[in-house]
């Protein structure tokens, strides 16, 4: 007597013959390459702004539908991860109280004194933050993914007033600059990505530099660019320059935090000092953003 | 495939883009985020085998990259490589393989952070080839490993349709 197994049928003859498998593949790769082609050359007023816009809106009730339903979650794990170091924070936040209400007093009678003197000089000034801005407040409802891109996708487009170029900010301080735009959505690049680059002085001694995402690192910043006479020290608030030259002007307005200065150091090499900046913003966990939509939108 | 099949498996797989564009991509371990969504293309690619797993993954890249503003085409291009080859890995030597997901999952994770990283210096991104490729790539490998076999599982729950290939073999008695 003989067993005899009849055979099964295969993945490989399932997946089609070679030569179909490979004009299948052949095929969608050929399409994401005239996509990546296109998208690329285009820009954002090119072929496929209409497929982005469109496809944007057509998901962006999914993506608000999901970030809605995980909220909860990164809420109790924010709230868990809050306890644990709730003591120590707490005396902190006491000391840095009382410093602060001392400044806030210091500030307040600045600010008059400023205010009188320009008013007396009659200065021009550039827009300011925030007085010359109308915040709008957007919900984050992606984030790409990779270690190539540090950015968020806003649930506020075109349609709410935003526009390509406008400073994104939280109640902590700068998050980055809007760089694409569709009808209902818009993509920030944040701070940590490679390519931003934001002028910047430290507070105390108006030393000026340029923040940018320090090398290698995923949150870090570095204030690049002070020159070795200037004094910067451990603690030192860094600020958003907004410095207008020629015609020109800093997309970001003056004076929006961006972080503490967490170390300095120079070598005889180097041309510049090396300042490292902790930022303000803990851009792993932002829930929702405010875009500065500028009250006067230079023509 | 039948409909059903095929409306399980792209259920399945819009989730899982929606999942990672909104949620996973922000849960950043150790320097290093997991990618539920390559491994979910890796698994139709185990299960369904290679045409599938190339054409689910261009889907599932032209969500992410519509739904992040991203330039169109580059997640589409990696993941329809990735499911093509879990699927040609599986028609294969991979065949039968308990650790096939892993295996899969552990060399197709480090070939698409390559060749991603490839992509983006192509189109000019300023990325670190130290930060892409180890302080971040990492920690995502040995996440994506750990779910691996979780997600392998719950996909082939969702996406099984009873044929030949999960029936017991028929055995012909000849006397």
């Amino acid at each position: 007597m003989t067993v005899r197994r009849t055979p099964t049928t295969t993945l490989s003859s399932r997946g089609g013959g070679p030569l179909r498998r490979r004009l299948a593949v052949g095929c969608l790769v050929l399409l994401s390459l005239i996509l990546i082609t296109l998208s690329f050359r285009s820009g954002d007023d090119g072929q496929l702004s209409g497929v982005h816009s469109a496809g944007s809106t057509v998901l962006k009730p999914f993506a608000v539908g999901f970030e809605r339903l995980a909220q909860p979650f990164r809420d109790a794990y924010e709230w868990t991860d809050s306890l644990l170091a709730a003591r120590s924070e707490a005396e902190r936040l006491r000391i840095e109280n009382r410093e602060l209400r001392q400044r806030a007093i210091q500030s307040e009678f600045a600010l008059q004194e400023n205010d009188y003197l320009r008013a007396l000089q009659d200065y021009i000034d550039g827009p300011r933050f925030p007085g010359d801005f109308e915040p709008i407040s957007a919900e984050v409802i992606g984030r790409p993914a990779g270690a190539f891109t540090q950015a968020i996708v806003i649930a506020a487009g075109s349609r709410n007033g935003v526009r390509v170029n406008d400073p994104v900010v939280t109640a902590d301080g700068l998050v980055g600059l809007v760089t694409r735009i569709a009808p209902r959505t818009a993509r920030v690049q944040l701070l940590t990505d490679q390519g931003a680059a934001v002028s910047a002085v430290n507070l105390p001694t108006r030393a000026e530099g340029i923040v940018r995402h320090a090398r290698g690192t995923r949150e870090t910043l570095v204030l690049d660019r002070v020159r070795k006479r200037d004094v910067i020290k451990v603690g030192d608030d860094v600020v958003t320059a907004g410095w207008r030259a020629s015609g020109l002007s800093s997309l970001y307005p003056k004076g929006i935090p961006i972080g503490e200065v967490s170390s300095v150091g120079q070598t005889d090499t180097d041309l510049f000092q090396q300042v490292q900046v902790d930022p303000y913003v803990d851009f792993g966990s932002l829930d929702a953003v405010l875009v500065l939509v500028p009250l006067e939108r230079p023509s | 495939m039948t409909g059903g099949a095929v409306a399980r498996a792209s259920a399945v797989v819009f989730v899982a883009a929606m999942l990672q564009a909104v949620i996973v991509s922000s849960l950043v371990i150790g320097g290093g985020a997991p990618d539920l969504l390559l491994i979910v293309v890796i698994s139709v690619g185990l299960l369904r085998g290679s045409i599938p797993g190339a054409m689910y993954g261009f889907a599932a890249g032209l969500v992410v990259d519509l739904l992040t503003l991203d330039t169109l085409g580059i997640t589409s291009l990696v993941l329809t490589l990735a499911g093509f080859w879990a699927g040609r890995y599986v028609e294969t030597t991979g065949r039968g393989r308990r650790l096939a997901p892993l295996v899969a999952v552990g060399v197709i994770t480090v070939l698409a952070a390559a060749f991603a990283y490839v992509l983006h210096y192509m189109l000019g991104a300023e990325v670190v080839a130290r930060h892409a490729l180890v302080i971040s790539l990492a920690p995502t490998l040995l996440l994506n490993l750990l779910l691996a076999l979780p997600v392998y599982s719950l996909v082939r729950a969702s996406v099984r349709e009873p044929d030949r290939l999960e029936r017991s073999p028929e055995v012909e008695v000849l006397v």
